[in-house]
C-alpha cells in the first residue's frame, strides 16, 4: 500500500507492507536519527513527534500515520543544535545513541508545560532511557536551557 | 593549562545530539547487504545430531545457511585481550555440540528479515539434548562436562581444567593470613552473591561486512577493540590479516560487553562465502541473553580483627561463573584481588578462586571488571565487621585502609574525610519517617586502575597537513566516555593550537596505530600518554623543517602554536612551514607516533556515601542522596569526568536494587526484555547525586591524570546494602537487593 506521510515539512509517499512499524519506515526514508533500542516499547529511543506529540515509533503501525504530520529531529535542527550547546556544556552526551528521542521528547514538553518542576520533568522523560550519562546532567542540562529559552 | 584541566564540550557533542548518522547501521542503511541471522539452540546443552536445512534453502531470498559443517575447525577466543590471550581458546564458529540456552546452531543469510526468518523456521535441527549444569554452583566437579574436549591455552598459570569444568582457578596471598585468624579477638564469615548484570547499553550488537574495491574484507562493528576483532577474525576464518580492515564507527555504549567480538565473526563468514555485504543486527533480546554479562558470583569472606577494629586478615574464596565459554574467566576474577588487596596494604589476605564453565550464557568484560564483584563482597564485609565492633564504618576504614605513600597518587583516605564532611555523616541517624518507611545510610571505598600495567600499549599518530593543522590518529574507541575529546585536549595543549586545528581519525585498523582499544581504563591514561609523545615529537619535526626552510640552526628556533620564530625575529606561520614541508622544497611530509605502556596502573579512589529509604511493609528502597568523592588524579575534563562518575553511580544503583537476572532451570534467562530487565529510569535517580573530586597529581599520568572509566560503578551496592541494613537490621547478601527478597529476610526472622 502507498503510505504518504508529511515528514519535517516535506510530503513523502512510499509503498509499505501493512504490518510495517513507522519507525522502520522512517529509516527508509533515509531518516536515521530514528533509533531503536529495544523490542518492547520501553526504552523511548524512538521517540518521534506526530502531530507535535512524543510517540513511540517502534510500536506505532505506519499506516496510522496516514496523512499525518511526523516531525523527526533532522526537522528541528535549529531548536535541536541550541538544547544541544547546554547538554554539551554539562558533558551530558556520552554515546549520544538516547539523543534524538530524548531531544525530541525536551522540545515537546517544553510546549506542553513552559514552567515545569524536577519532578514534572522527571516524569515527562521516564520513559527516555539512557544507559550512559545517569539522568543528572540531563536535567542541569534541561533546566538551563529552558531558563535560556525564557529570555 | 589552556584545555587540559577545562571542562571543554566534547568535540562530536553537537552532532550526536542532533542526531547525525554516524553508528554502524546508519552507514549501511538502504544498501543492499544480506540479512544474517542466528538460528539458536533452545537447549542449555545438546549434541546436533542432524541438520536439515534443503527446505529452508528454497526459500526465495534465502542466500546461504550454514551449520557446524561447513566452518573452519579453528578453535579461538573472542576476549578482546592482547595477544597471547590468557582466555582459553575454547570456541568454534558454529560447534556440533551447543553449551547454552541461545549458542548459535545456524548462520543464515537472507535479502531481507522476512526470508531470513522463514528459513530459520523450516531448518530441521534433531538435538540430543544433554544433562546440563545450570547452576554454576554445581559445576565444579560436576559428571556433566561443558567442554569434553580440553581447548588450547596460551598460558599454563591460569589454572584450566576441563575435566573439572574449571576455565581457571588461583590462589593469591599476601601475609600470614593464619597467623592473622589466630591473633584475630572477633571473627566474621559470611556469602554473598553479585549476579552477571547485563550491559544494556542502548545500541545492541551489530556488524556489517563488504569486500572493497581492493578485494579485502572490511568489516564495520560496533566495537571497543577494532584491532583484537581483527585479529580473531583472522584465526577463527583463517584467513590472512593483512585482507581485513576493521572500522569502528560511533558507538551507542558498550560498558564491556564490547570488548568481546560477539558478532563480526559472523556477518565476516558469509561476506567470505557469498562475496555479498551483509549484516547483522542483534535484537534486544539477543543482545540480553545471548551475549555476555558480568561474571556472576559468589564471594565468601572470612575477617578478623581485634576489639578495636584493627582488622587482621582478610581470606575471600570466590567461585565464578564464565559460562558456556571461558572469555575474560581468568583475567576478570583476578580484579577481586587486584582491586582489595591494596587498599588494605597492611592486612594479611588471601584468596582462592575457581572459575567455571557452566551452561549458561557466557560471563565477559563489564565496567568494573571484577573489581565490582570484589568490593561489593570486601567492603560489606568490612561494613559488617564495624557494626559487630560498634564501630563508625568510617572509622574502622581510616584504622585500616593504605596511607597516602609515595609510590600511589592520592588518598583514599582524604576522599572519606572529604565526603564525611560534605554529607554530614555524623548527622545522618537512623530516621523513623512516621509513615513505615525508614531511612538511613551506609558508605564504601574503592580502587580501580590505570591501564593493564606491564601489558597493553597505547598509541598516537600525529599528521602535519599543508593547511598548517593536525590530523591525530588514534586506535582508542570512544564508547560515549568522550576519549576523542580528552586526547584532542592533549594534543592541542601541546601543540598550543587551538582544539578545531586538530582533526581527530578513529578507529579505522587501516589506518589508526595500534591500539588494543577502550578497556581496562586505559583511554585517558595510556593513549593519552602516547598522544603526548607523539605531540612532542610533532613540534621537534616541526622544527627540524623550519630550520631547513629558514637556514637557521635548530636551537635559534622556537616554536609557538603559530609560528616558529628565530632569535632574530624572523618568523614562519605553521601554515608556510606545512605548505612549504609537503612540497618540492621541503620534500617532507610530517607524521610522528607516540607508543606507551605503564609500568604501573595507577588506581582511581572512590569513597562513597549513600542514603535510602525503606518501605519496611513492602520493602521496596530508593536512594533518596549519594555522594561520590573521586579521585582521579587531575581530571582533564571535569566536566566528563563527573558525567563518568554519575552514569557509573546509576548503572551501581541499577547492579544494587533492580537488575535482576533469573535463569530457570532449563538454563534459560527470563529477563531477556528491558521490560524485565529493569536499567534505572530518571525517576530511581532524583536529583540528589553529588560528585566531589579530590584531587591529586599522578606524575606518570598525562597532565597527571589517572583513569575514571570504572571504578565508578563500584560502591553504590555495598554502600546501598549496609544502608539498608542499619534501616532494617536486615541483611540481604545476594545482589540485586530487591523489595521481594527484602521483604523475605525482614519478615522471616
Ligand atoms: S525502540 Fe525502544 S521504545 Fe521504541
Ligand atoms: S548517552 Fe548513551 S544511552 Fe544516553
Amino acid at each position: 500500500m502507498i503510505l504518504t506521510l508529511n515528514v519535517n515539512g516535506r510530503k513523502r509517499e512510499i509503498s509499505i507492507s501493512p504490518d510495517e512499524y513507522l519507525l522502520d519506515v522512517l529509516r527508509k526514508l533515509g531518516y536515521l536519527s530514528v533509533k531503536r533500542g529495544c523490542d518492547t516499547g520501553s526504552c523511548g529511543l524512538c521517540t518521534v513527534l506526530v502531530e507535535e506529540k512524543p510517540v513511540l515509533s517502534c510500536s506505532t503501525l505506519a499506516v496510522r500515520a496516514q496523512g499525518k504530520k511526523i516531525t523527526t529531529i533532522e526537522g528541528c535542527q535549529e531548536e535541536a543544535k541550541r538544547f544541544a550547546e547546554f547538554m554539551a556544556a554539562e558533558g551530558a552526551e556520552q554515546c549520544g545513541y538516547c539523543a534524538p528521542g530524548f531531544t525530541l521528547t525536551v522540545l515537546a514538553l517544553m510546549k506542553e508545560n513552559e514552567n515545569p518542576t524536577d519532578e514534572e520533568i522527571l516524569h515527562y522523560l521516564n520513559g527516555n532511557l539512557c544507559r550512559c550519562s545517569g539522568y543528572i546532567s540531563q536535567l542541569r542540562a534541561i533546566k538551563n536551557f529552558m531558563e535560556a529559552e525564557k529570555r | 593549562m589552556r584545555f587540559v584541566n577545562k571542562e571543554m564540550k566534547k568535540i562530536d557533542g553537537i552532532g550526536l545530539i542532533t542526531g547525525k548518522p554516524f553508528y554502524t547501521e546508519d552507514l549501511v542503511a538502504n544498501q543492499e547487504y544480506l540479512i544474517v541471522k542466528l538460528l539458536r539452540s533452545p537447549h542449555a546443552y545438546a549434541k546436533i545430531k542432524s541438520i536439515d536445512i534443503t527446505i529452508a534453502l528454497k526459500v526465495p531470498g534465502v542466500e546461504g545457511i550454514y551449520t557446524y559443517k561447513d566452518v573452519p575447525q579453528t578453535m579461538f577466543t573472542l576476549a578482546g585481550q592482547s595477544y597471547p590471550e590468557p582466555s582459553p581458546y575454547d570456541r568454534k564458529i558454529l560447534d556440533e555440540y551447543v553449551r547454552y540456552v541461545g549458542d548459535p546452531v545456524a548462520i543464515v543469510a537472507a535479502v531481507d528479515e522476512e526470508s531470513a526468518e522463514k528459513a530459520m523456521k523450516l531448518i530441521k535441527v534433531e538435538y540430543e539434548v544433554l544433562e546440563a549444569v545450570v547452576d554454576y554452583e554445581k559445576a565444579l566437579d560436576s559428571h556433566i562436562l561443558v567442554h569434553k574436549d580440553r581447548a588450547h591455552i596460551n598460558y599454563d598459570t591460569i589454572g584450566y581444567d576441563n575435566k573439572r569444568n574449571l576455565a581457571s582457578s588461583y590462589l593469591q596471598e599476601k601475609g600470614d593470613v593464619e597467623k592473622g585468624f589466630s591473633e584475630s579477638e572477633v571473627i566474621i564469615e559470611n556469602t554473598y552473591y553479585t549476579q552477571p548484570q547485563i550491559h544494556a547499553m542502548m545500541e545492541t550488537y551489530r556488524s556489517a561486512s563488504y569486500f572493497d574495491v581492493y578485494g579485502r574484507l572490511t568489516v564495520i562493528s560496533s566495537t571497543q577493540i577494532p584491532f583484537h576483532v581483527r585479529r580473531h577474525l583472522a584465526r577463527a576464518l583463517d584467513y590472512p590479516s593483512s585482507k581485513i580492515r576493521v572500522i569502528k564507527p560511533k558507538l551507542g555504549g558498550g560498558f564491556g560487553g564490547k570488548q568481546t567480538s560477539v558478532c563480526e565473526i559472523y556477518t565476516a563468514f558469509v561476506t567470505l562465502k557469498t562475496g555479498k555485504p551483509s549484516k547483522i543486527i542483534y535484537t534486544r533480546k539477543e543482545t540480553q541473553a545471548y551475549s555476555n554479562t558480568r561474571h556472576g558470583m559468589r564471594l565468601t569472606v572470612k575477617i578478623g580483627s581485634d576489639r578495636e577494629g584493627n582488622i587482621k586478615a582478610i581470606d575471600i574464596k570466590v567461585l565464578s561463573n564464565t559460562g558456556a565459554y571461558g572469555e575474560h574467566a581468568p583475567t576478570v576474577t583476578s580484579l577481586v584481588v587486584y582491586k582489595t588487596f591494596p587498599l588494605y596494604e597492611k592486612v594479611p589476605m588471601r584468596c582462592k578462586a575457581d572459575i567455571v564453565y557452566s551452561n549458561t550464557m557466557v560471563g565477559g568484560a563489564f565496567r568494573g571488571y571484577g573489581a565490582t564483584q570484589g568490593t561489593f563482597a570486601v567492603e560489606s564485609a568490612v561494613n559488617e565487621l564495624a557494626h559487630k565492633l560498634g564501630m563508625d564504618p568510617t572509622e574502622i576504614r581510616m584504622k585500616n585502609l593504605v596511607d597516602q605513600s609515595e609510590t600511589v597518587s592520592g588518598d583514599i583516605k582524604k576522599c572519606i574525610q572529604i565526603g564525611k564532611e560534605a554529607f554530614d555523616w555524623k548527622n545522618r541517624k537512623v530516621v523513623d519517617m512516621g509513615n513505615g518507611k525508614v531511612r538511613a545510610s551506609g558508605m564504601a571505598v574503592t580502587m580501580q586502575g590505570s591501564g593493564i600495567a606491564g601489558l597493553d600499549t597505547g598509541s598516537a599518530t600525529v599528521k602535519f597537513h599543508d593547511s598548517g593543522d593536525f590530523t591525530l590518529m588514534i586506535g582508542v574507541t570512544d564508547m560515549g566516555q568522550g576519549c576523542d575529546t580528552v586526547l584532542t585536549q592533549m594534543a592541542a595543549e601541546i601543540l598550543e593550537v587551538p582544539m578545531d586545528k586538530i582533526v581527530l581519525n578513529a578507529a579505522d585498523t587501516d589506518v589508526s596505530p595500534y591500539d588494543p582499544g577502550a578497556y581496562a581504563s586505559s583511554g585517558t591514561y595510556v593513549t593519552g600518554n602516547a598522544v603526548i609523545i607523539a605531540c612532542e615529537k610533532m613540534k621537534k619535526e616541526i622544527l627540524a623543517s623550519a630550520s631547513k626552510l629558514m637556514n637557521k640552526d635548530i636551537d635559534e628556533l622556537q616554536y609557538t602554536g603559530e609560528y616558529v620564530e628565530a632569535k632574530d625575529g624572523t618568523r614562519l606561520t605553521l601554515k608556510e612551514i606545512a605548505i612549504r614541508s609537503v612540497g618540492f622544497e621541503g620534500k617532507n611530509q610530517i607524521t610522528t607516533t607516540g607508543t606507551w605502556g605503564g609500568e604501573n596502573s595507577p588506581p582511581p579512589f572512590i569513597a562513597s556515601f549513600a542514603e535510602v529509604e525503606v518501605d519496611t511493609l513492602t520493602g521496596e528502597t530508593n536512594v533518596v542522596d549519594f555522594l561520590s568523592v573521586a579521585d582521579c588524579g587531575t581530571p582533564i575534563n571535569p566536566a566528563l569526568a563527573r558525567v563518568q562518575v554519575e552514569g557509573g553511580i546509576a548503572q551501581g544503583i541499577g547492579l544494587a536494587l533492580t537488575e535482576e537476572i533469573t535463569i530457570d532451570k532449563n538454563g534459560k534467562l527470563l529477563q531477556d526484555t528491558l521490560m524485565q530487565y529493569k536499567i534505572p529510569s530518571r525517576k530511581d535517580l532524583g536529583p540528589k547525586v553529588e560528585v566531589l573530586f579530590s584531587y591529586s597529581n599522578e606524575p606518570t599520568g598525562p597532565f597527571g591524570a589517572k583513569s575514571i572509566g570504572e571504578v565508578v560503578i563500584n560502591t553504590p551496592a555495598p554502600a546501598i546494602a549496609d544502608a539498608i541494613y542499619k534501616a532494617t537490621k536486615s541483611r540481604v547478601r545476594s545482589l540485586p537487593i530487591t523489595s521481594e527478597k527484602l521483604f523475605w529476610e525482614m519478615y522471616s526472622k
